[in-house]
């Protein structure tokens, strides 16, 4: 796989050399065979440096991938017999929500993930993993079937936001939104939320209010897409890198802030190198998440629940003397 | 995007852009920024400040709003003195903007402008003397944008109205979620949300105002989440503002797309109501969902 973003150049011109070191086969001098495991070591440690320290623009571009692993991709990796189930009822059929009963070893799981699609007509299939109304309508009727079932429900959330055409405001997106956190916050199964790339504002939270919120590594979450935000305090998408680094969307500051549970790791140089490794270690995670809270009592699950979500934010009191006093607004 | 009043002072006659602002005591006359017909201040105010030409709705700040609907001298305001944290230490700039202020620094600007401590105010009053818990809030502050404090007080109110058994009212307006406050902005969503789900379970009435304008992650959560949604006349009620759906799908919007009317029509809303039956409609409805 090629290395192909800016800051992988370093690593782009190594991947060259040994290339072109490995072409030569069994006609590989003994000098050139000790040239070619240096190289390759010297890929592995500048990998694991680069990646230590990624910024956090760098990390929306890892996220953002081309070739990183999707819902789908995930799916087929750690489940099996996985039926997806389509619409919303009344009005239609969202596909980059993807959902469906599945078995996760010996268990049955209501999925319910966000498909962003690979190629350009799948894109266009998808609606580049921007789900529509019906798509969070669907979300919330397949996870109430799951809680009558008493089926677990894992998330895999990958979306840079909620759809924004007009006909997404004829049918309701932001009330489809609402209605869905209202009904997760109160919903009597374990609900378990992996960021699994981007993880862009209420089209991302939409199937997100879980007992536990998972992140992978080089994943990210954010209040609302960076172009957006840039847009919304300078007035400018192209300040998105600054954005992105001041509401600190890295899974790791996420984390540190307390606002995720867990990080899960990925492979070196990223999920898209192996999609194996990243799809086992995720499913590792879930199981043992799913795990603990099948400890808890219903009426725990929820009370835990609630209190995750209820305790969330900063605040203080401002002393008398330090009240803002007149207003330079005239009251009727 | 600001449709304030206009001063007429002498700048406004001679055509030069004026910045908006509501109207200083001492002006005589306004402009409404719609029609653009010359209004008297004293008829205005009577009109609470709705143009009587084309029935624009101008913006209330929240205590003209709580002075409007609730019995005069019944408003508690609680948390009053509740302030943000700046909790992700927001000082990222580029470089090249203009504005360079922080978030910490442009709060406190806020707070000097607006008199208040954030974009909400919250507390319990009675409409014709019957109880209801309530959370009224304020464009002029950050653009009534929700970070942690309008989360915590909107969820506090709601945590009132399931202690008292009061009703709960919120009148919105908002252009989102606070950016600067990050994903603590975003999850403000999910914790209103789930305080009124559990206000649902406890079988407690909840009326939610919408005024202009309601979008973003407010819209995206308590404002629809209402038993009965009310809505001003031609106030903007989106999730995605007419001018991002522009920039994003690069078509153009026509004015008042996505207004009251719009989302009445589609479904999403119960009734548009004007200003002056604001009140008595409220209190029909506190009758009707009536806790007895």
């Amino acid at each position: 796989m090629a290395y192909d973003l800016e800051f992988e150049k370093p690593l782009a011109e190594l991947e060259k050399k040994i290339v072109n070191l490995q072409r030569k086969g069994e006609r590989i001098k003994p000098e050139e065979r000790f040239q070619l495991q240096e190289a390759e070591r010297e890929v592995r440690r500048r990998t694991e440096e680069i990646y230590k320290n990624l910024t956090s623009w760098q990390t929306v571009l890892v996220a953002r991938h081309k070739d990183r692993p999707y819902s789908l991709n995930y799916i087929k990796l750690m489940c099996e017999d996985f039926f997806e189930l389509h619409g919303d009822r009344s009005f239609g059929d969202d596909h980059a929500i993807v959902a469906g009963p599945a078995r996760l070893d010996n268990q049955t799981v209501m999925l319910v993930c966000q498909e962003k699609g690979r190629d350009m007509k799948e894109k266009q299939f998808r609606n580049l993993g921007l789900p529509h109304p019906e798509g969070y309508r669907k979300a919330e009727r397949v996870m109430q079937q799951a809680e009558k079932f008493g089926m677990p429900i894992v998330c895999l959330i990958d979306t840079s936001g909620a759809s924004v055409a007009m006909m997404d405001e004829e049918r309701g997106q932001a009330e489809a939104i609402a209605s869905i956190l209202a009904v997760m916050s109160r919903l009597r199964v374990p609900i378990v939320a992996t960021i699994i790339g981007e993880g862009g504002s209420g089209g991302a939270l939409g199937i997100g209010v879980a007992d536990r919120v998972l992140m992978l590594q080089h994943s990210i979450y954010s209040v609302a897409a960076p172009e957006a935000a840039a847009s919304i305090i300078w007035r400018d998408s192209a300040y998105a890198q600054y954005a992105a680094e001041g509401m600190r969307v890295k899974a790791q500051e996420v984390y540190k802030l307390g606002l995720v549970d867990e990080i899960v790791p990925e492979p070196l140089g990223g999920a898209h190198r192996n999609y194996q490794q990243a799809a086992s270690n995720l499913k590792e995670a879930i199981q043992k998440n799913l795990t603990d809270l099948k400890q808890l009592s219903v009426d725990e699950l929820l009370e835990r629940r609630y209190q995750k979500f209820r305790t969330i934010g900063k605040y203080t009191r401002l002393q008398a003397s330090e009240m803002p006093t007149s207003s330079s607004i005239t009251q009727a | 995007m600001v449709r304030e009043a206009v001063p007429l002072t002498e700048q406004a006659f001679s055509g030069k852009e004026t910045k908006p602002v509501l109207p200083a005591v001492g002006n005589i006359a306004v402009k409404c920024t719609k029609c653009k017909e010359i209004l008297y201040t004293r008829d205005w105010e009577k009109d609470l400040k709705v143009c009587s030409r084309c029935n624009h709705h101008f913006r209330l700040s929240a205590h003209e709003r709580i002075t409007l609907l609730v019995d005069s001298d019944s408003f508690v305001e609680m948390d009053a003195d509740l302030t943000s944290t700046d909790p992700l230490h927001f000082i990222t700039q580029p470089p090249s903007h203009p504005d360079q202020r922080t978030y910490a620094e442009k709060l406190e600007a806020e707070q000097r402008k607006t008199g208040l401590t954030d974009a909400v105010v919250r507390g319990h009053a009675t409409i014709e003397t019957m109880p209801l818990a309530l959370a009224v809030m304020d464009f002029h502050f950050m653009g009534g944008s929700m970070g942690s404090v309008v989360g915590e007080k909107i969820t506090r109110m709601i945590e009132l109205g399931i202690e008292r058994r009061f009703p709960v009212l919120v009148v919105c307006t908002s252009g989102g979620a606070r950016m600067q406050e990050g994903l603590y902005a975003l999850m403000q969503m999910a914790k209103t949300s789930a305080a009124l789900a559990k206000l649902r379970e406890a079988q407690i009435p909840y009326f939610s105002l919408l005024t202009d304008p309601t979008t973003g992650g407010v819209s995206a959560s308590f404002a629809m989440l209402g038993d009965v949604i009310l809505a001003e006349p031609g106030a903007l009620i989106c999730f995605t503002g007419p001018r991002v759906i522009e920039q994003f799908m690069h078509i153009k919007i026509p004015e008042n797309a996505v207004n009251s009317e719009f989302v009445l029509q589609h479904g999403m809303i119960d009734a548009v109501v004007h200003r002056r039956d604001l009140r008595p409609t409220l209190a029909q409805l506190l009758r009707l969902y009536s806790l007895t």
